[in-house]
């Protein structure tokens, strides 16, 4: 680790795919994601070999990033709701394809153009699809800005990995907050990639990169074995943090900014002498279902923080499989729920649950 | 003293903290002090988050017409030109990051130019990843002075890491500090540290608040 700096989220993922070995970004500015698309145009003009390029679209920058994935080479976009909306056809393209690559959505209010506050309301979009086929996207939520940068350097790595494009799936706060980091240390692709189109120097038979297959047998064949390889993702690479858990009657689940308020709302129900704790997802797919799931053996109820209008707590319901009750603490439109709304939800489910005792 | 002070910089270096508490300390000696948010670059943390604070110490506010209402205009207010035009009152203009921000401050330079009674500071925090360097601070400033047209007077260390912050935080770039002011000629305006860890020789300032911080 490197001595610590002083950044906004926006600026700790571009830094963090610099030093994953990113030199390649294409994107579009939007807010408030525009400082990521700044940075890497101050500083990829400066590295050997990197290319910067504003493109004319959201739709283009994508289809940038399926060329320069083909080759093998570490790529990124990002961009903010409106934005990502535009791309998700070229990521389905690169899921269909099989190829790496990076896609950082620094969430706003939506639908539509919405407005330029913090949300969580593209979680349908970013774990269940978002654009047309069978695929998933492996998707990161960071919670601090030092996360905006580790999650950015483990994306890559994931992304390589499993042959699949990965999302960092943060919100305005997260884009925008000052915070102290410490930069993940330089580092590269630690995966071959024989299948890259880098030229057969006439040794070898040449690579495609395709997501058309016309016979009906053979394009199944492909969603089968990518749904493996799905598999062995939902099988090893969940992550989230348990906070407060071992002697917890109630579990909020929140992930990001909400989360971070969570936190703050436990420490003030502890205070109160009320058992909360919380599970904060850190990849949302892979969903930790099993967490939930043991969760739901022990707390009495849970508690989904979101800025959205409720949308992980499908996810939760289905992991903790009606065992207990689940209700939604929300704000939307750019709003975010405070410690004194979570409190209070939290207190009508245990009157609801305990009928009243408190 | 000079009648107008600019507060210019990389953005996130600390320009809105410095120039908020920079207007409260010109107005604790009685003086009549007006602050522009010219922030034309970034919609979210602005001068404009403390008015209610500054106009309570009855500091003249003005900004631009569209800041914090989400809406993303880089829009300029035409009270702005009071500031330049109005000889008779202290002004502190908190200019927007980097060249860009700059910019904005062009259309008032030849006014600034003609009173020559302004002094422009370079707000600088090395702990920012693109200014952590002697060298790359002064690729900003330059920018900076290129994209405005005026040249700095004057340098304000502001170096912190946030909440982490110590006073050995912004100790340990005094020597950058030094070499900066070696390497363009100019004063150290001022050292910068938030009150809390503030020692002798540095100016100490409040922080502004952000609703969503624990």
């Amino acid at each position: 680790m490197s001595e610590k700096v002083l950044m906004k989220g926006n600026e700790a993922i571009a830094e963090a795919a610099l030093r994953a070995g990113c030199l390649h970004y294409f994107g579009y500015p939007i807010t408030p994601q525009t400082e990521l698309t700044a940075y890497m145009a101050k500083r990829l003009p400066k590295t050997e070999g990197g290319v910067f390029l504003q493109a004319e679209s959201e739709i283009s920058a994508i289809n940038m990033v399926y060329g320069v994935a083909s080759t093998g080479k570490r790529v990124m976009t990002s961009s903010s709701s409106p934005g990502v909306s535009l791309k998700q056809e070229g990521i389905s393209y690169l899921a269909g394809s099989d190829l790496p690559a990076v896609i950082v959505n620094v969430q706003r209010g939506g639908p539509g153009l919405g407005g330029i506050q913090p949300s969580q309301s593209d979680y349908f979009q970013a774990t269940k699809g978002g654009g047309h086929g069978d695929y998933h996207l492996i998707v990161l939520t960071p919670s601090s800005v030092q996360e905006m940068a580790d999650l950015t350097s483990l994306a890559f790595d994931l992304a390589d990995k499993y042959r699949t494009p990965a999302m960092l799936l943060a919100d305005g706060t997260m884009g925008q907050m000052m915070e102290p980091v410490e930069l993940p240390e330089p580092h590269t692709s630690a995966v071959d990639k024989p299948w890259a189109v880098t030229g057969t120097q006439m040794k070898r038979k040449h690579n495609i990169i395709n997501s058309l297959y016309l016979s009906p047998e053979v394009l199944e064949k492909t969603n089968f074995e990518r749904y493996e390889r799905y598999a062995a993702i939902e099988r090893d690479e969940v992550r989230y943090e348990s906070y407060m858990m071992d002697d917890a009657e109630y579990c909020i689940v929140a992930f990001g900014i909400a989360a971070r308020v969570a936190k703050n709302a436990i420490t003030a129900m502890r205070k109160e002498g009320m058992k909360v704790g919380l599970l904060r997802p850190i990849t949302v797919w892979p969903f930790p279902k099993d967490a939930v799931h043991e969760a739901a053996q022990k707390v009495k109820g849970f508690v989904s923080v979101e800025l959205s209008m409720g949308q992980m707590i499908e996810d939760v319901r289905l992991a903790e499989n009606c065992l207990r009750p689940v209700v939604l603490c929300n704000r939307a439109g750019g709003m975010i729920p405070g410690v004194d709304q979570i409190v209070e939800v939290t207190k009508a489910l245990m009157t609801s649950v305990e009928g009243g005792a408190r | 003293m000079k009648r107008v002070t600019l507060f210019c910089g990389h953005y996130g270096s600390g320009k809105t903290n410095i120039a908020v508490n920079y207007a409260l300390a010109l107005r604790e000696r009685g003086l009549d002090v007006a602050l522009a948010d010219l922030d034309i670059v970034n919609p979210y943390f602005r001068s404009k988050d403390s008015t209610p604070e500054l106009e309570r110490a009855g500091v003249k506010v003005i900004s631009l017409p569209f800041a914090n209402s989400s809406v993303d205009l880089p829009a300029l207010p035409s009270q702005a030109y009071s500031l330049v035009q109005d000889r008779s009152r202290y002004a502190v203009l908190d200019i927007g990051g980097d060249d860009r921000g700059a910019y904005a401050l062009g259309r008032f330079v030849p006014y600034l130019l003609e009173e020559d009674d302004f002094e422009m500071l370079y707000v600088v925090n090395f702990y920012r990843p693109l200014t952590t360097t002697v060298q790359e601070a002064l690729d900003v400033m330059h920018e900076i002075e290129g994209a405005c047209g005026l040249s700095f007077t004057g340098i304000v260390n502001n170096s912190n890491l946030g909440a982490e912050t110590t006073a050995q935080t912004v100790l340990a770039t005094s020597g950058k500090a030094q070499e900066l002011c070696r390497a363009t000629g100019l004063p150290l305006f001022a050292t910068t540290a938030e009150k809390s860890v503030a020692q002798e020789g540095m100016v100490p300032i409040a922080l502004q608040k952000r609703p969503f911080e624990a």
